[in-house]
């Protein structure tokens, strides 16, 4: 009686114990981190880095240097000038190419005018090179700013950061390449639950091996047709952005992968 | 003792598995942009092909039944059918095992092809449904048809193609009923047409002698009520397609406009006026009785029911300006929905239930537009001169309705055609049809 007394008392002593040490995890919810918009920082150059960007580089310095040459030399004599080779009555048509030639080297202006002759793809492009010009510096200024925020975020979530989560860039790069996978079928009422949870297991490269949905039931409930369009809908976009971009390192980390796919917020927006 | 340590071990485990939990990420946006799509065409052997021009003067039907597909896919808005030109495999290889490399190389995510097969004078077409990114069948069905009905069996695949892919029943396989116009402005000589969806098939059911207007499908599409003249005052008419025989609705006093079927067919709800003041009524088709729903002297009309039949939506001059209201179907609860600027007029309720389409006059231009059977959310799709009567596809997607151009001084340039516009604003087309067109109402379903 006494020993069995002695082993129940330590066995509840126990419990209790490993409890108080336990239960506060089990318990813990996961951090309710607010939506953190992360800033990736890119170098504009690397990215803006496509066939026409050289030309648009130098049109957009040459637009500068004009600019400064504007400002700075202020010389309207110059465009009397200009004028005097359309003044003179039929010359010869080869003499005047050339003359016109040699004008566009000299005079900024007119070459304004060459680039205005690009070809249509250069125009959509480069609508207003000083707008362009202006964008870019405000996107520095506002960057920089950013950056220091940036590093204030990531350096508290390291102290914090459970070992079984994506950084928010990780996630953010993800979830980028899986929006522009997506197509989200219109046909879907929009008073229903429209989650649907894939779970992936993925190789390091970011192919996927496995997909599967895990409320499968519910597919094939009546009245929920609509699911299994949504579902098929979310493994295409899987099967599309393959291979995911998933981070280079700590593969065991997110070999296995949870996606929620919820189209409520597209179809009520 | 043992089993102790277990449960402990257990225990000590669970606690502990809340470090390792799998990553989870969350998808809420995605894009709308149209599903690239390929339409192989039907692949026929030799002698289908020779018999079929035989029998119905074309060539290869099996491509002509995939043109009617593609082009329905194209219209809907919600899918971009790929150039067959840059098709690497065989329609008749492709039918039986695609390889999806090839295909989904020329980004398609979703494949159709099929066969047709003629024989006995029966034309039997097969199809199936590929998910070329999962590498798999999602859909395979086969029909028997007289070959006249080749369109038909195009709409038809259509329609189930549309319903698998966006999980929304389809709207392709329904015909169009509206009032063909022809000649001058001042002497327009209206005929009733119906046609298919896509603007093929046109009949006209009518000849001409007499004016007609808002043509109306009753539920299974074989009956349809229309405004007419006789003894020259406008009266609510009902024809049957099929026998093409026509009778005056009611013994009505006075006017009887502005008719529509009720969601089970049975009565018929239309504007009467007498004296200046026009009510809604109904009348059951059965037992002929006619039952009074509204009773104010302003201008009631336009009366259109909800798909439940539980509720009717209107247009009133009540307030001053005219307005859109809705109530209980027997004639309670009256509660105005409409509030914008400008008058709003011919309201109908959606097949779906959850939205009133109407036409809204403001500054002199007309709107067609939707807004939820509230009165609120009130959104407007297109902008024009002069549209109005805009009428809802079968699964409440898409907006028919007939849009009028100016006339010119010397009074020519007038036209009347017929235009479709999605919910979502952005897909409007003109459907074309041989003469000028309005009023158009569309049909549901011809197959369920």
């Amino acid at each position: 009686m006494y020993k069995s007394l002695l082993i129940s008392s330590g066995f509840h002593l126990f419990v209790i114990f490993f409890a108080a040490i336990s239960l506060p995890f089990i318990a813990k919810k996961p951090l309710q981190i607010p939506p953190i918009v992360s800033v990736e920082l890119i170098q504009i150059s690397d990215k803006t880095n496509i066939e026409y960007a050289p030309k648009a580089k130098k049109i957009i310095e040459k637009v500068k240097k004009e600019e400064e040459k504007l400002v700075s030399e202020q010389a309207p004599p110059k465009k009397v000038k200009k004028e005097k080779p359309d003044s003179i009555p039929m010359p010869d048509l080869e003499v005047e190419k050339v003359q016109k030639l040699e004008e566009k080297k000299q005079n900024p202006v007119l070459e304004d005018k060459k680039i205005k002759q690009f070809s249509e793809f250069e125009k959509d492009e480069l609508f207003d090179p000083n707008s362009i010009a202006a964008l870019i510096d405000k996107s520095k200024e506002e960057s920089s700013e950013t950056n220091i925020k940036n590093n204030k975020v990531t350096q508290s979530q390291d102290k914090s950061m459970n070992l079984s989560q994506l950084t928010l860039s990780e996630e953010d790069a993800l979830k980028a390449q899986i929006f522009g996978c997506w197509s989200i079928p219109l046909g879907l009422p929009y008073n229903e639950n429209l989650l649907v949870r894939i779970r992936l297991k993925l190789k390091p490269d970011g192919t996927v091996i496995k997909s599967e949905i895990l409320d499968h039931a519910r597919m094939n409930k009546p009245g929920q047709s609509f699911y299994k369009v949504l579902a098929e809908s979310a493994l295409r976009a899987v099967q599309l952005c393959q291979p995911l971009r998933v981070p280079s390192t700590g593969y065991e980390r997110w070999k296995d992968l949870q996606l929620n796919f919820d189209a409520r917020e597209m179809l009520e927006g | 003792m043992k089993r102790l340590i277990k449960i402990i071990t257990i225990i000590f485990f669970l606690g502990f598995s809340n470090s390792f939990a799998l990553i989870k990420v969350d998808i809420t946006r995605g894009n709308l942009n149209p599903l690239p799509i390929a339409v192989s065409a039907l692949s026929a052997d030799k002698k289908t092909n020779e018999e079929l021009n035989k029998d119905i003067k074309i060539k290869n039907l099996g491509i002509e039944i995939s043109k009617v597909v593609e082009n329905n896919l194209k219209n809907s808005g919600l899918f971009n059918p790929l150039d067959s030109n840059a098709f690497l495999q065989k329609p008749d290889v492709a039918h039986l095992k695609p390889r999806f490399e090839d295909w989904s190389l020329i980004k398609a995510q979703a494949l159709i092809t099929g066969k047709i097969i003629y024989e006995n004078e029966k034309l039997r077409v097969e199809f199936r449904l590929w998910d070329v990114l999962a590498g798999k069948e999602i859909l395979a069905l086969a029909f028997t048809t007289a070959p006249n009905n080749w369109r038909r069996v195009g709409h038809i695949i259509t329609d189930k193609v549309y319903k698998r892919l966006t999980g929304e029943e389809g709207y392709f396989d329904t015909r169009i009923i509206y009032v063909s116009e022809k000649g001058p402005k001042t002497k327009r000589i209206k005929k009733l047409a119906i046609m298919d969806q896509d603007g093929f098939n046109t009949k006209y059911l009518t000849l001409g002698n007499e004016l007609v207007l808002t043509p109306r499908f009753n539920p299974t599409n074989q009956m349809v009520t229309y405004l007419s003249y006789f003894r020259n005052l406008p009266r609510v008419y009902l024809l049957d397609i099929e026998t093409g025989i026509q009778e005056v609705v009611g013994d009505f006093p006075g006017m009887t406009f502005a008719p529509r079927f009720s969601p089970n067919g049975k009565k018929i709800i239309m504007s009467f006026a007498n004296d200046g003041n026009s009510d809604i009524y109904t009348m059951d088709l059965e037992n002929r009785i006619v039952e009074r729903i509204t009773n104010h002297p302003s201008i009631d009309t336009s009366p259109s029911f909800s798909p439940d039949g539980k509720f009717i939506t209107f247009n009133s001059d009540r307030s001053g300006y005219q307005q859109i209201y809705t109530m209980r179907s027997d004639g309670s609860k009256i509660k105005r929905i409409s509030f914008g600027k400008g008058l709003y007029g011919t309201p109908v309720w959606s097949p779906r239930g959850d939205l009133i389409a109407f036409t809204k006059l403001h500054k002199g231009k007309f709107y067609i537009g939707v807004m939820r059977t509230d009165g609120t959310g009130e959104r407007l799709l297109t902008e024009n001169y002069y549209q109005e009567a805009p009428s809802w596809s079968p699964n409440g997607r898409v907006l028919i309705f007939y849009r009028e151009t100016k006339t010119g001084s010397d009074g020519k340039g007038f036209s009347a055609k017929l235009w479709s516009i999605d919910l979502t604003g952005y897909n409007e087309r003109e459907i074309l049809t041989e003469t000028d067109a309005s009023d158009p109402s569309w049909s549901s379903l011809l197959s369920k």
